[in-house]
């Protein structure tokens, strides 16, 4: 389904992504660990059309990103590390843009939408403003805006971030379950190594833009002698810490519209 | 058709939801209308120029559309900061579409917004010259809309962050109006003021505005105004375009 060969992405004074090469079948649940600054959402970004790599080969449901960035767009469904939706719209009209823009049907989008938001438990808040949403609540509608458009692949780029451990826990249980019943090959990138450990058939550890290692929890266990798949992270990936570099301008900028929407 | 359709109402949904953005963004247009109508009238008068207010409501109202209509570009920058923008860029929807849908639904909002002036404007005073003429103000309306609304997706695509917001408005949107016409008729005005205002494109919108409104002499006439605009509007929404298709999230 997802295929990466030989993937390189070289910025100005550093390479991001360095000779990278795996392979997700159909179906499978495909976890992507790393350090801060590993290199996991710029490979993301190159999967997702949205950054150009600077060689290499991509394919997904065996569509070239680069060649046919339209028809690869409708094969997947994405949860960004940041949050994507209009908080100036409701939930139901989020889905319904996201349908529309998907090309999904009028019929087949008013169903799924309430097939999704009954299922993730937003049904009865589906006329509020995605503003008034707590944390957990826009991270559930996001997910389920990613399956509206039944995509083949789900991208979720560490979709737990700064949730509670009850919606942790509900968001993989339905993930898992949507995984099940439409097949849905899910592409998942997280920090917290027991989710990855529950809900991944495999997962690769990426550090410095280079994989440096690939297989089930239990091989990677047994690799480096650990326990916990988070003691077998940190023998590979080291423990020294990675400093992402900032993004400034964003709290400046949500003073400036709070200054501005008064 | 249909993702544009969509964007358009989103922008549209956005504006007449922001009910208290829309009233604070009246007060700026009433301040012109009514300090400077009032308190300059006499002078004008005096110069031999008829009533001050019937020759500044056209200049507020397209002023108001003016800023409007850049505002909603430059609110790009929002989306990009807040996401929803990544959201339109990976859906299956060639970029060009995105933009029109955006800067035609921003287009709608300040053309909402500049029929909301025309009616405080008239609630004060000011009378259109036949209710005939009322159609093609709409017309001149949505070409001043559509040309900032271009205008602004441009900037908006161009900045990074919300530091290049003042420098923008200070010294690029600001001149447009005062440079306009809007406020002073542009008839003898020294060399250089002069091929200035014949830059700006706000002065063909405020002089269609002014000469269909309230039947002043204008300094261009209608057709030259409904010409230039809509050459400024062709070449602002390809180069805005253009400038959309090259932003990297």
């Amino acid at each position: 389904m997802i295929r990466v060969a030989n993937l390189f992405k070289k910025f100005a004074d550093f390479t991001a992504v360095n000779d990278v090469s795996f392979e997700v079948p159909k179906g499978e649940i495909f976890a992507f660990l790393g350090p801060n600054g590993a290199g996991k959402t710029t490979t993301i970004k190159m999967l997702t059309t949205l950054l150009p790599p600077t060689s290499g080969r991509l394919e997904l449901n065996g569509l070239d990103p680069i060649r046919e960035p339209n028809q690869v767009r409708q094969q997947f469904g994405i949860v960004f590390q940041d949050p994507s939706l209009d908080g100036d719209l409701t939930a139901a009209e989020n889905l319904e843009v996201h349908g529309v823009l998907y090309n999904v049907p009028r019929k087949v989008r008013r169903e799924r939408a309430e097939m999704l938001l009954k299922l993730f438990e937003l049904w009865e808040r589906k006329d509020t403003l995605v503003k008034k949403f707590s944390g957990g609540m826009k991270r559930r509608l996001e997910i389920a805006r990613g399956f509206l458009h039944t995509p083949k692949i789900l991208f979720l780029d560490e979709p737990t971030l700064g949730l509670d451990p009850q919606s942790r826990n509900q968001l993989w249980t339905h993930v898992k379950r949507l995984n099940e019943t439409e097949q849905v090959t899910v592409f998942l990138t997280t920090h917290y190594m027991e989710e990855a450990d529950r809900v991944a058939h495999r997962i690769a550890v990426i550090d410095h833009g280079k994989i440096v290692a690939i297989g089930t929890s239990q091989e990677l266990r047994q690799r480096t002698n650990s326990e916990s798949l988070e003691d077998a992270f940190l023998a590979l990936t080291g423990t020294t810490i990675r400093d992402e570099t900032a993004n400034s301008g964003a709290d400046q900028m949500r003073q400036f519209a709070r200054m501005w929407r008064r | 058709m249909h993702a544009i359709f969509i964007l358009w109402l989103r922008e549209v949904k956005k504006y007449t939801r922001s009910r208290v953005q829309i009233v604070a963004s009246l007060a700026q247009p009433m301040l012109y209308l009514l300090v400077l109508g009032f308190g300059l009238g006499p002078v004008f008068q005096q110069a031999g120029n008829g009533s001050y207010l019937q020759f500044v409501a056209p200049g507020v109202i397209g002023m108001t559309v003016l800023f409007t209509s850049v505002f909603s570009g430059i609110a790009l920058l929002f989306d990009r900061q807040f996401g929803f923008l990544k959201e339109t860029l990976v859906a299956p929807v060639p970029r060009i579409r995105i933009m029109i849908g955006r800067t035609l639904g921003g287009a709608t909002a300040a053309m909402l917004q500049g029929t909301l002036i025309l009616l405080v404007c008239m609630i004060f005073g000011f009378r259109p010259v036949s209710l005939t003429s009322l159609p093609l103000a709409f017309v001149f309306m949505a070409l001043i809309a559509i040309v900032f609304s271009a205008f602004g997706t441009a900037i908006g695509s161009s900045l990074e962050d919300m530091q290049g917001f003042q420098l923008i408005m200070n010294f690029l949107v600001l001149p447009i109006f005062f440079l306009s016409g809007a406020l002073y008729p542009l008839h003898n005005l020294p060399k250089v003021l002069a091929v200035v205002t014949r830059v700006d494109p706000l002065s063909y919108g405020v002089d269609g505005l002014r000469g269909v409104l309230t039947g002043r002499l204008m300094v261009f006439g209608t057709a030259t105004d409904l010409l230039a605009l809509s050459l400024i509007a062709v070449a602002l929404l390809i180069f805005g375009a253009w400038r959309f298709s090259k932003i990297e999230i």
